[in-house]
């Protein structure tokens, strides 16, 4: 399954026609450890490229923006009590929501992983 | 060092207070006496007096050691300005409230009135209130202004612009009166990106919030031009006035265009960093705003000052009384003292401070955004970090070396930011030390990087273990 991504680092994929919802390896990776992750609550309408949950490590405090726009239909709060998880397994095991998407148009708006690695290596 | 409680000793005293000869029972009901006696430390005063000046003589202050912490301000508080603040601790806040007691409080009122007054000048704008009780506070009370306005006018806002080098109480502010935050990137000349703002502008838009200086100590050229954009919108120009210490004397953000602004009292005009509180943070407003200004406003009726109330379309009160009144003595204090010229010459003092250091330091490490800095510079540690040492690893080796690190990892849009903001009050010879030591750092980077790993060495504690610290809090003192 094809993993999408934003610029602002948070990863999509579509699982049964549920987005789920993440930060970047390489995102997870510049905050340093991660301290706490606050999740949005069950049934928040999010709009693409918009805020709904913010994470912080000993670093700095960041916004998490939703790469689609949909409902909330699952928090991981297995990264909300332990937010090492975040760093331990960015891609894969804490993903932080699900959401119901409402347009999947709009998946034409992001990356794709080769794109966001070219993306990555602009930054550098 | 032990903690106060762990060296209660039962039963030893600092002061022996004689029995109660009186009853406590009968006067208050039962379930409001204590029963089992309060659990304090049983010290004896002269421990008592170690203890606490052992503490004190730990803390770090600007009146030990230099400071250099970027985007805080750390300047060095006149003591002058602390001995005028005693000369007011008399007056209760609510004299001028009473029955006649307006008569009595006419030298306090003044003194508000004369500080809004002098803040109005340096600023440009037409009126400014000295109510809210820090910077943060201040903001939220701009938006509010600019929201009161808006609805008076009947216009329909929905987003709040800031860029993405402002001060995170920004969108915090303009969130918490009910905006959306737009964030306008910054562009590669370090200021926020023209093309990029004009694209986010639309009819939509309630206010633009701009720190000028920026947080990268940049001051934007384009500044004026935002301004004027902004207005086509029938949107208005906040000015975050945290970086107001680089600029006194030589611009006023009313001229440029701005219509609201706060000021941190601590940040520019001498009072101190309150640790908390108490802070200061008025708001200046251009005329169409006045208004809207909290109440009461102080106003000059003749020779008389005198508190007008009916102001029905004002936010309201936003803080009890006058605000902290003692740190607005110390502000009018410092600006007496030292005048325009002297403001003048603050301002002119920080910047050439901040490019002393930034061009003594330029060969050492990186700047990611190289130009002619205001107050403060902003230094990368890209190029240790490369040998495994990153601005958290400086910043322990400057505390060995008896210095108060500078500001790291902000501003955000800077990898391993290192912003150093010396002040006006240092001298030329306190800055080379620290120039000397940051070079030190940065050879010793590149020679044994390992090194870095056992900083700090000579403090009370070592190395803290920040992520666990902040993974499980535990703030409570178990008794021991």
């Amino acid at each position: 399954m094809e993993t999408y991504f934003t610029k602002e680092h948070e990863w999509v994929r579509i699982e049964e026609g549920v987005a789920v919802v993440g930060i970047s390896d390489y995102a997870a990776h510049l905050l340093g450890d991660i301290t706490f992750v606050e999740l949005p609550s069950l049934g928040k309408v999010v709009k693409q490229f918009q805020q709904f949950a913010a994470i912080e490590s000993v670093k700095a405090a960041s916004d998490i923006y939703a790469p689609l726009s949909g409902k909330v239909v699952q928090v991981n709060d297995a990264v909300e009590e332990r937010p090492e998880t975040v760093n331990e397994s960015p891609e894969e095991s804490a993903w932080i929501v699900r959401v119901e998407p409402s347009n999947l148009d709009e998946l034409q708006e992001l990356m794709t992983r080769a794109q966001y690695e070219e993306f990555l290596r602009g930054l550098e | 060092m032990k903690l106060i409680y762990e060296q209660s000793s039962a039963g030893r005293r600092g002061v022996r207070i004689p029995a109660s000869d009186v009853p406590a029972a009968g006067f208050l009901p039962p379930e409001l006496l204590r029963t089992d006696s309060a659990e304090l430390p049983e010290v004896s005063e002269l421990d008592t007096v170690r203890h606490f000046t052992n503490l004190s003589r730990r803390n770090y202050s600007v009146d030990t050691h230099f400071y250099p912490l970027g985007s805080c301000t750390m300047k060095y508080n006149v003591k002058a300005v602390e001995n005028a603040a005693t000369l007011f601790a008399d007056e209760h806040p609510l004299l001028p409230l009473l029955p006649g007691g307006l008569a009595h409080a006419q030298g306090s009122l003044g003194l508000l009135h004369g500080l809004g007054t002098a803040l109005a000048e340096i600023t440009g704008m037409d009126e400014v209130t000295t109510q809210p009780l820090a910077g943060a506070h201040g903001e939220m009370t701009g938006i509010m202004l600019i929201a009161a306005y808006h609805r008076a006018k009947g216009n329909k806002k929905r987003y709040v612009v800031v860029p993405d080098s402002s001060h995170g109480t920004n969108p915090a502010s303009a969130a918490m009166v009910g905006y959306e935050i737009i964030t306008v990137p910054t562009a590669p000349y370090g200021d926020m990106d023209l093309e990029l703002f004009k694209a986010a502008m639309s009819d939509q838009v309630a206010a633009v919030m701009m720190t000028c200086p920026n947080t990268l100590g940049l001051f934007n050229p384009h500044i004026r031009e935002i301004c004027d954009i902004a207005h086509s919108y029938d949107a208005l120009c906040y000015y975050d006035g945290a970086n107001l210490n680089a600029i006194m004397g030589k611009v006023r953000p009313g001229d440029v265009g701005f219509d609201v602004i706060h000021l941190n009292l601590h940040k520019t005009f001498g009072t101190p960093h309150g640790g908390g509180g108490p802070g200061a943070g008025p708001v200046g407003v251009k005329s169409a705003l006045i208004p809207f200004l909290p109440t009461p406003r102080i106003v000059k009726n003749g020779d008389d000052y005198v508190l007008e109330t009916d102001n029905p379309r004002s936010i309201g009160r936003t803080a009890n009384f006058f605000g902290n009144f003692g740190v607005m003595v110390k502000a009018y204090a410092y600006i007496l003292l030292l005048g325009r010229e002297g403001l003048i010459r603050v301002s002119e003092q920080a910047v050439l401070n901040a490019n002393y250091i930034m061009a003594k330091l330029k060969g050492h490490y990186d700047i990611p955004y190289d130009f002619t800095c205001m107050h403060e510079c902003v230094l990368s540690a890209s190029r240790q970090v490369k040998q495994g040492v990153h601005a958290l690893d400086i910043a322990k080796f400057l505390i060995d070396k008896g210095y108060h690190p500078p500001t790291i990892y902000f501003p955000l849009i800077v990898k391993d930011a290192i912003m150093i903001e010396p002040t006006e009050t240092e001298s030329r010879e306190t800055m080379d030390a620290f120039i000397e030591v940051m070079i030190q750092a940065a050879e010793l980077a590149e020679s044994d990087p390992a090194a870095f790993a056992s900083f700090p060495a000579t403090m009370p504690v070592s190395r803290l273990d920040e992520t666990r610290a902040a993974r499980s809090q535990n703030v409570c003192f178990v008794g021991c």
